[in-house]
């Protein structure tokens, strides 16, 4: 099937089996490696981003499913150059370790602080409680998703 | 976060106590890491496993016609195929030898039995479906116990096993313990099994295989970590010429011990790609990761403690009976066959201790790894924190107070241990006491006191108190070799003209910041800001050997070889810039980033030295400054601490939890105390998991049961505590910076203090033991007497 999906602003256009994933869509077609992938069950949340706006495993997305539709992945955070409040935030925090889940966090965390500029504690642990990470022991990175939310408003 | 000691440099030159922030997490937080699946080679094929559904079968035969008829698929390798080529079995770490694809029998389910290599992922799975294979079951031994009383023997094929006993082992004194036994005033003992884990880092294991068929030149991307050591298997392995291997390791997504062992994966990989002469990838799936690779701990222990009538410990008696599955494959040291689990004697002082160990073969995945571990010193700490915290309470002291009554004090380091170690330094009522003022430890027994009176009340608080003491950075080369190759590690350092600098590691960083802190201790030592140092590692043709990084090793020993690579520069720097300075060298005082002529303010920056260590360097000197230091370190280092954790158990369903838990870690001196705290929380919530959740088991069949993340739990941000992290610093004597490595202390550190959390809450009501996880059935089960099943 052909199939168009705009990943970061840009068009992608291919031929795809019916049962690829968007996650390999993602990896392998569009070439865009930061959207990674931890597991077969859809538990881990490593794979995740932003369709039309809002988080999803894109393991759990057949590619086709996206024809037409806007993904935001972790190569699209910046803009301009210009590192996205959460990039900049987890750095500054310590909110990574060995960076796997990294991309996932952030995109989870910048669609959190869309709707919710100044989140508690609890909010962001449930927000990111799809998503795993085997470092860092999540504290720092509720702390680097409040703080970046602290700078936009 | 409050640093304990004054940074001696500046911001910019951020040397040690900086917590500068990471150079690492550029690329990372831009989705621009490097990881093995990143990776992608023109012309690359890609390999999938097929793996038995059984966990003990004897082969009859394997049909792979109808694979290789579909399209895509250029090969089916079969243990057959790699017999011919003496690669069906390969040495283990402990020396032990591990089917690469099983040629007789299955022993585990997951094993490897066959691989196909496609031009595609999903058509390489397709094809996995399509090879048929003939199992004839045979009986499956799922526990030590049923191993050792059955005989089916496991390992059939292997010359001189006549049971199914994999290793024997002890330590300490047999005739001095027994003695003190036979004078105890009283006898504490616990039965315990540590559960089988896995070190589950989110990126899986995998491989990219490149073998030029002209040059025969290999490259081998892996994730390892031990790069060096594992080009050295592969040579010994493959026979190929070592100078002709290079293992690249790239970003690593985590490790904890899960990425030390050879798996037959990157065998059979680099096996085909030689076949095909094409690059040849295998990524493993969360699956493969859980059900065939490094499993950790699965020790059923049992020890005894001997008191004397004023309540201080006089002997300790350990016996351990390790389920080691199919293969023994343990990562450690040769000279120890239970790892350091000898460490058993904790952070207490007694003169005898006999510790005896013993591992059975099971029909079960091989593994043993160190996950955040120093070779079974998590089991270790784990059955000595139990053991003094059920001790407490049976004198009816308090456990805090009972240990400080047996603690080793701060004036007998360094401390010979009854079982052989020699303690570097320690301080254990001054970690004890910051916890314990920290968590308001008085205010919460009395608070509990409270609660827990109520002979209604259904939410009962415990607290619960672990001091541990680890023994990391192996290690010494008189004690200390894995396959013979001794546990030295290396740095290399280089100055270049402009002052910028680049360091070669023998150690593998996986997410603990290596680029980083390591650059800090080459600031400190030199004072070149840690900006403008390069740290290089994870290709073993442009960095000089070393064992790499597990058993929190790397500071320890890389660390140490950096700062002293660092320091023979300084003293080449010296001599130039006495040169420069036209002064003698002694007459020169330094600090970081400059050497000044006494009592002048005549002076040169170490910018200036580098410079003219190419462009003016005096007659009869070589150019250049740089040098590179292969670090055997003296002794292990000993990090210890005080966890405090208080909880609160719900008698109705058996949940419970965290109210409040508090973690001082003395792992000496901290480099960058902001990354020291970050593994600290990972660490924890590892220890966490343990206590909570995570396990493997299997059933009676040898199933598997812990799969995946649906099965085998590990925490989200939502179940994680939240922790207050506290610190005192006792510098390593013998370390050049007085470090003592961080990044396993917690998860060896705390799951004994959340166990005895737990059981202190119930011990009032009878209940003296519930194994790990503590899950809320076992803890219903525990208070209402039924016997809980796994
Ligand atoms: S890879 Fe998608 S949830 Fe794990
Ligand atoms: S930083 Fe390693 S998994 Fe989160």
């Amino acid at each position: 099937m052909q199939i168009t999906v705009n990943i970061n602003g840009a068009s992608e256009t291919r031929d795809v089996e019916p049962r690829r994933l968007l996650v390999d869509f993602i990896r392998s077609d569009a070439g865009l490696t930061g959207t990674h992938i931890g597991c077969d069950t859809s538990s881990c949340g490593a794979c995740t981003v932003l369709l039309d706006g809002r988080p999803v495993k894109s393991c759990t997305v057949l590619a086709v499913q996206a024809d037409g539709s806007e993904v935001k992945t972790v190569e699209g955070l910046a803009e301009g150059g210009e590192l996205h409040p959460v990039q900049a935030a987890f750095k500054e925090h310590h909110g990574l370790q060995c960076g796997f889940c990294t991309p996932g966090m952030m995109l989870v965390g910048s669609a959190l602080l869309e709707g919710n500029p100044d989140p508690t504690d609890e909010e962001v642990r449930w927000a990111i409680s799809g998503n795993i990470c085997r470092c860092t022991g999540y504290m720092n990175i509720v702390t680097a998703i409040q703080a970046a939310g602290g700078e936009g408003s | 976060m409050t640093t304990v000691h004054e940074p001696r440099t500046s911001p910019e030159v951020g040397g040690i106590g900086h917590s500068v922030r990471r150079k690492e997490d550029d690329r990372f937080i831009r989705g621009a890491g490097n990881y093995l699946d990143d990776l992608n080679l023109p012309g690359m094929l890609h390999m999938a496993i097929l793996r038995s559904p059984v966990a003990h079968a004897r082969i009859n035969s394997i049909d792979s016609s109808a694979a290789m008829e579909i399209e895509g698929v250029l090969a089916v390798i079969t243990g057959e195929a790699l017999a011919a080529h003496g690669l069906a079995w390969m040495p283990t770490l402990s020396g032990d030898t591990q089917a690469v694809l099983a040629t007789d029998k299955v022993r585990f389910q997951g094993q490897e039995v066959a691989v196909v290599i496609a031009t595609h992922p999903y058509i390489a799975h397709d094809a996995l479906s399509h090879i048929d294979v003939d199992y004839e079951e045979l009986e499956a031994i799922t526990s030590p116990q049923q191993s050792l009383a059955t005989s089916t023997l496991i390992r059939d094929e292997k010359e001189g096993q006549t049971d199914n006993v994999a290793y024997t082992w002890e330590a300490g004194d047999q005739d001095s313990t027994d003695a003190a036994f036979a004078a105890a005033a009283r006898v504490v003992s616990l039965d315990t099994h540590y559960p089988r884990s896995h070190p589950a880092p989110l990126e899986t294991c995998g491989v990219v295989a490149d073998v030029n068929s002209i040059t025969g030149q290999a490259t081998i991307y892996m994730t390892s970590q031990a790069p060096h050591a594992i080009r050295t298997v592969f040579a010994l392995v493959a026979g190929l010429p070592e100078e002709k291997i290079r293992i690249v390791t790239q970003d690593i997504g985590g490790g904890f011990g899960n990425k030390v062992p050879v798996y037959p994966g990157y065998v059979v990989a680099t096996a085909a790609s030689l076949l095909i002469g094409k690059p040849v990838k295998w990524i493993e799936s969360r699956t493969e990761n859980l059900i065939s690779t490094g499993f950790a701990r699965d020790f059923h222990m049992h020890a005894e403690l001997a008191l004397d009538g004023d309540n201080r410990i006089t002997a300790m008696r350990a016996g351990i009976l390790s389920d080691q599955g199919a293969f023994f494959s343990d990562a450690q040291p040769t000279q120890f066959r239970a790892g350091l689990f000898h460490i058993c004697t904790g952070s207490y002082d007694f003169p005898s201790a006999h510790v005896t160990a013993k591992g059975a073969y099971t029909n079960k995945a091989p593994g043993g790894v160190a996950y955040r571990c120093s070779f079974r010193v998590t089991e270790a700490s784990y059955l000595i924190e139990r053991l003094v915290d059920n001790a407490a309470h049976e004198v009816e002291m308090d456990p805090a107070d009972f240990r400080a009554l047996n603690f080793i004090k701060e004036d007998q380091f360094p401390y010979l241990s009854p079982t052989g170690f020699v303690y570097d330094s320690g301080n254990y009522h001054g970690a004890m006491d910051k916890a314990k003022e920290m968590i308001g430890y008085d205010g919460w027994r009395a608070r509990q006191a409270e609660q827990n009176a109520d002979p209604d009340a259904t939410k009962l608080i415990g607290i619960g108190v672990a001091s541990f003491t680890e023994v990391v950075g192996a290690g010494p080369s008189r004690q200390y070799d894995i396959l013979g190759l001794k546990m030295f590690d290396s740095a290399e350092l280089r100055i270049h003209p402009t002052g910028k600098a680049i360091l070669k590691l023998g150690v593998q960083t996986q997410g603990q910041g290596h680029e980083t802190t390591f650059a800090q201790i080459v600031a400190e030592e030199l004072g070149i800001p840690y900006s403008d140092i390069k740290v290089m590692y994870g290709d073993t043709d442009n960095t000089p050997y070393g064992l790499g990084t597990y058993a929190s090793r790397s500071t320890p020993v890389g660390g140490a070889a950096t700062a002293v690579v660092s320091r023979k520069i300084r003293a080449k720097a010296q001599k130039l810039a006495a040169h420069l300075l036209e002064a003698a060298e002694e007459d020169l005082d330094w600090e970081p980033g400059k050497f000044t002529v006494k009592g002048t303010d005549q002076s040169v920056t170490i910018q200036e030295v580098a410079f003219a260590a190419y462009t003016n360097h005096p007659v009869g000197m070589e150019a250049g400054l740089e040098g590179v230091t292969y670090y055997d370190p003296p002794n292990m280092t000993y990090p210890f601490g005080t966890y405090i954790v208080v909880v609160e158990v719900d008698t109705g369903d058996g949940t419970w939890k965290v109210l409040e838990m508090v973690a001082v870690d003395d792992c000496g001196v901290r480099i960058n105390p902001m990354i020291v705290d970050g593994q600290i929380a990972g660490g924890l919530t590892e220890g966490f998991a343990k206590a909570n959740m995570q396990w493997i088991t299997f059933d009676d069949d040898g199933n598997c049961i812990g799969s995946n993340f649906m099965d085998y739990l590990v925490p989200t941000a939502w179940e994680t505590p939240r922790y207050q992290l506290g610190e005192t610093v006792t510098p390593s004597p013998h370390h050049p910076i007085g470090a003592k490595g961080v990044g396993e202390s917690a998860t060896v550190g705390s799951p004994a203090a959340f166990t005895n959390a737990v059981i202190d809450a119930l011990w009032s009501k009878g209940v003296s033991n519930i194994d790990m996880p503590v899950l809320p059935h076992r803890v219903w089960g525990a208070l209402n007497g039924v016997e809980a099943s796994p």
